[in-house]
């Protein structure tokens, strides 16, 4: 088959790769209808994640149609079954799934010893995502394996296109739970930093789940137009203070609740401490550049939160922790436990709430990815979202 | 290129600062060290500010400034010092072509940006609302929020607690 194969540092060629098996009872197999790239791959694309191999299959958001089920998954999935898969793969089983915390499933990540070292435990196994969580091989292929598949799918129905529910795999629910970790209240201002696909999808949950005001930072012209279609007010950061703007619109007092939807590549234009940033991740004495994270720190209002479903891969400097303490501030970030949500966003696509397919900007066949990588990566041509079809 | 470039400055700065007699005698430029010492300064900036800015090419064009007071330094050097020639000159051939690589990389590096410009899009119709913005406000309120997800009563004020009861 073929497939988006990493090699190196911004190098993903689509090649023949051999078809994958069952390799477990609990296995399936799926033709791949639609596939995404996310903003997470450009973190593998650009290789600040540590953990990939050459050779590795990309690709964590991935729906199609069930084409081989093994044995002990056939009371679950039949073959021609229509199945979203979540980019968290789960047993269903263990402690950790039982009380939907699906993202850190104790069984699933088959390197389980690399993910002890290096987190000091476990996460779930992730499709397309390091041998940290398992090398499973991804989704931007024509065929995908999927382990633990009578749990790890999302059936969903004939009658929708894939343009509507591809995001369930990932996005959509990584926007749902960035707002819905806030637990945001009718008189809440929430600020997304990051207006990005998941960031696009979080201003629409905090709208759905009933924000006063909704406040979206970005420095892009076309995804602060969408944002603002989104029903947010927009901040654009390289035009104005972003702590400045946002005390202004919440009466001095900062937002209660700060979203984190931007990750370990922060941009910051001018400011010290970004500087500061680049420099040491370019000479490899840290990780992640955690400039919006300061940000959020400094101007949350007290007793507030800050979700961050943005991804960060190891070791932060310089953060203010004692505004955190001080202000006491809750933290709630993770991957997404994508089935803990999708039941719920499924009936919100089905009853014509929300239209994820909004955010998609380029639909291209399966052998342009590597160059949609570049052309999502770089914010060329208006790019927001990209499908790709085998 | 730029990226490399911002590399290169940071390393030629820190031989300058650190070892400027060695430098000076391989540049055929005896006796000049302090500025030499300069220079190296003069040079880690503009690396670490390559590296780290996100719009390089102003800090690009910045070392083609430096390239030529360094041409300009090692010139004198041949007047000053006739029996070191050989070396000058050649530091001079390699000055100039590396102020040539400069030269290209910034002017690169201005067109890169220009292309983003013109590829901007509008999308304020893509409001992801079949029914419209105003309807979706709080249109999913009703579906509970986990409990491990929930701020606790005691955080909450006054206000929002019966704000909450209201729009339920
Ligand atoms: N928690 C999860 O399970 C999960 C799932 C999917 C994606 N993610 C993560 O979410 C993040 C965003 O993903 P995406 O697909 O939207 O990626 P993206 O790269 O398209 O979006 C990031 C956006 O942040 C903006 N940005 C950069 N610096 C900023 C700053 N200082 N302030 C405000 N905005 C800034 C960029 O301009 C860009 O529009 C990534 O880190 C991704 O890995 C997490
Ligand atoms: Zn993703
Ligand atoms: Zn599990």
């Amino acid at each position: 088959m073929r497939a988006l194969v990493w090699h190196g540092t911004a190098d993903i060629r689509c090649e023949r790769v051999p078809d994958p098996e069952i390799e477990d009872d609990r296995d399936a197999i799926i033709k791949v209808t639609s596939c995404a790239i996310c903003g997470s791959d450009l973190h593998l694309f650009d290789h600040f994640m540590p953990g990939m191999k050459s050779g590795d299959i990309m690709g964590h958001e991935t729906m199609g149609e069930v084409v081989e089920v093994g044995s002990a998954a056939k009371s679950a999935l039949k073959v021609g079954d229509r199945v979203v898969i979540p980019f968290t793969i789960i047993c269903g089983e263990c402690e950790q799934c039982k009380r939907g915390n699906f993202s850190v499933c104790e069984r699933s990540n088959r390197n389980k010893n690399l993910g002890d070292k290096v987190f000091g435990h476990t996460t779930a196994g992730l499709f397309g995502y390091t041998h940290l969580t398992g090398g499973y091989a991804g989704g931007q292929a024509e065929y995908l394996r999927v382990p633990f598949a009578d749990k790890t799918h999302i059936k969903v129905p004939d009658s929708i296109p894939d343009e509507k529910l591809l995001f369930l795999s990932d996005i959509f629910p990584t926007g749902w739970q960035g707002a819905a970790q806030c637990d945001i209240q009718p008189t809440d201002t929430v600020a997304i930093w990051g207006c990005g696909p998941v960031g696009q999808m979080t201003i629409r949950s905090a709208i759905l789940l009933g924000a006063k005001q909704v406040i979206a930072i970005d420095r892009l012209p076309e995804r602060l137009s969408m944002a603002e279609a989104g029903g947010a007010i927009t901040i654009n950061f390289e035009e104005e203070s972003v702590i400045d703007r946002l005390n202004e619109l919440t009466g001095g007092k900062g937002p209660e609740k700060c979203i984190d939807a931007v990750g370990l590549e922060a941009h910051a234009t001018g400011s010290i401490d970004s500087m500061y940033d680049r420099a040491k991740q370019a000479m490899m004495l840290e990780t992640d550049r955690p400039h919006v994270l300061r940000e959020m720190m400094y101007v949350c209002r007290p007793a507030g939160v800050l979700s961050i479903p943005g991804v960060y891969g190891g070791l932060l400097d310089k953060i203010p922790l004692g505004a955190v303490m001080n202000k006491g501030l809750t933290i709630r970030t993770g991957q997404t436990h994508v089935n803990r949500w999708t039941d719920d966003l499924l009936t919100l696509v089905v009853e014509n709430q929300i239209d994820p397919s909004f955010v998609i900007t380029h639909t291209e066949p399966l052998e342009r990815g590597p160059e949609m990588y570049k052309t999502f990566r770089d914010k060329q041509d208006g790019c927001v979202k990209v499908v790709l079809k085998p | 290129m730029a990226k490399g470039l911002g590399y290169l400055s940071i390393a030629l700065g820190a031989a300058e600062l650190l070892a400027p007699r060695a430098m000076c005698r391989a540049a055929g430029l005896n006796g000049m060290e302090p500025l030499v010492r300069s220079y190296g300064a003069r040079e880690i900036a503009t690396g670490v500010a390559i590296l780290t800015s996100h719009n390089r090419a102003p800090w690009i064009w910045g070392r083609v400034a430096g390239d030529m007071a360094d041409i300009a330094t090692v010139a004198t050097g041949i007047r000053q010092n006739g029996e070191k020639t050989t070396n000058a000159i050649l530091t001079l051939a390699a000055l100039a072509a590396v102020t040539a690589v400069d030269v290209m990389c910034a002017s690169g590096l201005e067109s890169e940006k220009g292309n983003r410009k013109t590829a901007v899009a509008d999308y304020s119709d893509r409001s992801g609302f079949p029914g419209g913005l105003q309807a979706a406000r709080g249109a999913a309120r009703h579906l509970k929020i986990p409990a491990d997800m929930k701020t606790p009563e005691i955080l909450k004020t006054p206000e929002m607690s019966s704000s909450a009861q209201a729009a339920s």
